[in-house]
């Protein structure tokens, strides 16, 4: 497909669709899908079929719509009014109403700080059009960027462009995304490889599961932008093994990309090739770091290995290899399309555009939200979030995952960026937000992360496979009254040697959630150990004489 | 040196979708976590005639698929129960109460999490993050995935399984 048959083919979407008078748009995402939305979804067609209203009213299911919490969502077009909670036995209700007064008990009022607060620019397409249906996302401007690219622009003018727009790794460390762009294409040899990390190792995340679910074409168009970009013609997905309808969605999508032409040989009818394989995770953290995550792609156990050399110059089977985040690679084609400039515009001085979030935990509205960079803490809690359920308060917001830290209240009006989570003792991480009130035991946190790392650790370095497994006995002990001052001290110590001798990420951040909790809980690891006692009422602390 | 494939532990028709797999790749060492995943999808488990098939298939020693066989966690090596639940122990359910609901399972059925019931009627799994934590906590029974469920709704579920069954 030549980028003039493109443009048709976008346009004839527009218009060769004999326009439906009524679309009802149903999120058959994770969190809505496990509150039964098939089953509505199936309702919803039948009645429609049974009234004899296929041609007037459409019914799809679509990508997530956000607010999880309320599932299962849908959105009734033209007029865009959102329902929530909805069950098969309303369907009825719903398609009486198509056309006149919305059903009153189901509204879910679109006009809430949770959807007015947002902004989406990975999301954008996510909620909307049909992610297994190639036709939705090029009507929706999809694949432009990849065939003005590969029609106008120089490798060297697209990195220039990623460049200007200061996007920055959304796998957790925040790399400047054209600084790699550009070195893998400085890299000599003629193989080289592209892979996007899908792995999504946080425990309480769910965000590029969610982009790829949405809207998968998305990131394979930026991971063939960046193929271009760097001079790769062949590109893995490693997706977690745990995520079958993200796979099922992107085989599809691969499938109908290369019907068209727009991967596999001569893309756009130019000589640029590119192809795209799909890699299965197989339930391990660890291979989320990049080294790992290339070992288990080459079929090996997923051990990370000391770095330099950067997978940039020695990566998959040796040859230089651009890995990035799905977050990272679904933001590239509106770059494209809409100038790196407009993306600084977004955001703050060294954290450009938004980023997504899985809110979850002790908050009124959990779900997916994305929203610029340099929002507060407080207005993600309390204005998207709605606050703290049931009257509770607020005792501190975890982001990172088990790389990360415990935030307390405090900081709650800092803005949302690398430099500013970090400076607090947690990181930005992948997009984990777990918001905790007072019946959560901050020891009793640290030491779910720790026993996350220690069963998580692969065993490769001395430090992180002993070290995490001696801090997790004390956090035990500490949680069943059974530590003394003398043991904090050493969980302390052993802090310290973990986080500096560490080969890999894992082992070195993993400290991070007790360091965090020990610098602004302090109170609450000495309550058990002192006064044996949980203040939070969590811990079953044993009682014992003469200790 | 010439090689000759060497035949699938059974005439199980099933092998064959293995074998595709192996083929799709070449039989390429590289192809190995593919091809447990193929052999885990079709028969549910892998047991060591499978493993050693795998082996002398890839050309990979033994030792090395066992390895990775035990290293990723996707991976099990027994066949499991006739019914599983499948708690999360993600961040957001593990806030909200997600280790009653294990505790409550595992004393009621003397099961351990990643065990059997010695009748092999019941599997008591635990997972990471199954994207459903705006409705933590969040357990799947036999596939299906339920939200903010309580200790003694799982019981109860997990109670008609076992009562009906009998
Ligand atoms: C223990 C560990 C786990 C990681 N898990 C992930 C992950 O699940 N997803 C991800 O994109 N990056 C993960 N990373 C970061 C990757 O190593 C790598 O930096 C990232 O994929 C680069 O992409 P980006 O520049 O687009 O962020 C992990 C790193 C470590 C140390
Ligand atoms: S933490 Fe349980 S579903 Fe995400």
């Amino acid at each position: 497909m030549t980028p003039e048959e493109l443009r048709k083919l976008a346009s004839s979407q527009e218009e060769a669709r004999p326009e439906p008078k009524h679309r009802i748009k149903i999120c058959v995402a994770a969190g809505c899908l496990s509150a039964r939305s098939d089953q509505v979804l199936q309702a919803l067609q039948d009645e429609i079929a049974r009234r004899g209203l296929t041609d007037e009213c459409e019914v799809k299911g679509v990508g997530c719509l956000g607010l999880c919490t309320a599932g299962p969502l849908m959105v009734v077009e033209p007029e865009g009014v959102m329902y929530e909670g909805v069950t098969p036995e309303d369907a009825s209700d719903i398609v009486n109403s198509l056309g006149g007064k919305p059903v009153e008990r189901l509204l879910c009022p679109a006009d809430s700080p949770f959807f007015q607060k947002q902004y989406k620019i990975v999301l954008e397409n996510s909620g909307l059009i049909d992610p297994e249906k190639i036709e939705d996302y090029i009507a929706r401007d999809g694949y432009t960027a990849l065939a003005r690219v590969l029609e106008e622009m120089t490798p060297q003018e697209v990195i220039d462009e990623i460049t200007r727009s200061g996007l920055r790794g959304r796998g957790g460390a925040g790399y400047p995304t054209g600084l790699k762009w550009s070195t893998v294409a400085k890299a000599g040899g003629s193989r080289k490889f592209v892979i996007c990390n899908a792995d999504e190792g946080d425990p309480g995340a769910f965000m590029d599961r969610s982009v790829l679910e949405s809207d998968p074409h998305r990131v394979l168009e930026g991971m063939a932008i960046a193929a271009y970009a760097v001079g790769a013609s062949q590109g893995y997905l490693y997706v977690r093994a745990e995520y079958p309808l993200a796979v099922k969605r992107l085989r599809t999508a691969i499938r109908q990309a290369e019907r068209l032409g727009l991967l596999g040989n001569n893309i756009c009818g130019t000589t640029f090739s590119f192809h795209v394989d799909i890699r299965l995770g197989a339930g391990a953290f660890v291979c989320g770091e990049e080294t790992a995550l290339i070992a288990s792609i080459e079929g090996k156990r997923g051990q990370p290995r000391p770095r330099p050399p950067y997978p940039a110059e020695y990566g998959l089977w040796g040859y230089p290899t651009l890995i990035n985040n799905v977050e990272t690679f679904a933001n590239v084609a509106p770059i494209i399309r809409n100038g790196g400039d407009w993306f600084a515009s977004i955001g703050t001085e060294k954290s450009k555009g938004t980023k997504v979030f899985a809110l979850a935990g002790s908050v009124k509205n959990t779900g997916l939200i994305e929203v610029p960079m340099g929002i507060t803490l407080r207005e993600i809690i309390f204005e998207i979030g709605g606050g703290i359920p049931e009257g509770r308060r607020f005792k501190a917001v975890q982001t990172g995952g088990p790389s990360g830290g415990c935030i307390p209240e405090q900081y709650l009006d800092m803005p949302v960026d690398y430099e500013s989570l970090a400076k607090v003792g947690s990181i930005m991480g992948s997009g984990g937000m777990i918001v905790m009130d007072e019946t959560s035991c901050m020891v009793d946190v640290a030491k779910f992360f720790m026993e996350f790392c220690m069963t998580e650790s692969c065993g490769k370095c001395v430090p992180c496979r002993v070290g995490t497994a001696q801090m997790y006995d004390i956090l035990q002990k500490i949680t069943t009254g059974e530590a003394s001052m003398d043991d904090l001290a050493l969980l302390e110590d052993l802090c310290d040697m973990v986080k500096h001798t560490s080969l890999c990420g894992l082992g070195q951040t993993a400290p991070n959630p007790v360091l965090s909790t020990l610098q602004y809980f302090r109170e609450e690891y000495i309550a058990h150990i002192v006064d044996k006692q949980c203040p939070a009422g969590v811990c079953q602390i044993h009682r014992r004489e003469g200790h | 040196m010439h090689f000759t494939k060497p035949s699938p532990p059974s005439d199980d028709k099933r092998w064959r979708i293995v074998e595709a797999t192996m083929r799709r790749h070449g039989y390429d060492s590289h192809a190995l976590i593919e091809t447990l995943h193929s052999v885990q999808q079709t028969f549910g488990y892998l047991d060591t005639e499978a493993l050693r098939y795998v082996a002398k298939s890839l050309r990979v020693p033994l030792s090395k698929v066992y390895g990775a066989a035990t290293f990723y966690h996707f991976f099990t090596l027994k066949p499991q129960g006739e019914h599983t639940c499948v708690v999360c122990m993600g961040t957001a359910c593990y806030i909200k109460g997600a280790p009653n609901i294990v505790a409550a399972v595992s004393e009621k059925y003397q099961v351990k999490p990643g065990e059997t019931t010695a009748d092999g009627k019941l599997s008591l799994l635990t997972a990471r993050c199954l994207g459903s934590c705006g409705l933590a906590p969040a357990v799947v029974f036999d596939g299906e995935v339920a939200g903010k469920v309580t200790p003694e709704e799982a019981l109860e579920r997990i109670g008609r399984w076992m009562n009906h069954d009998s």
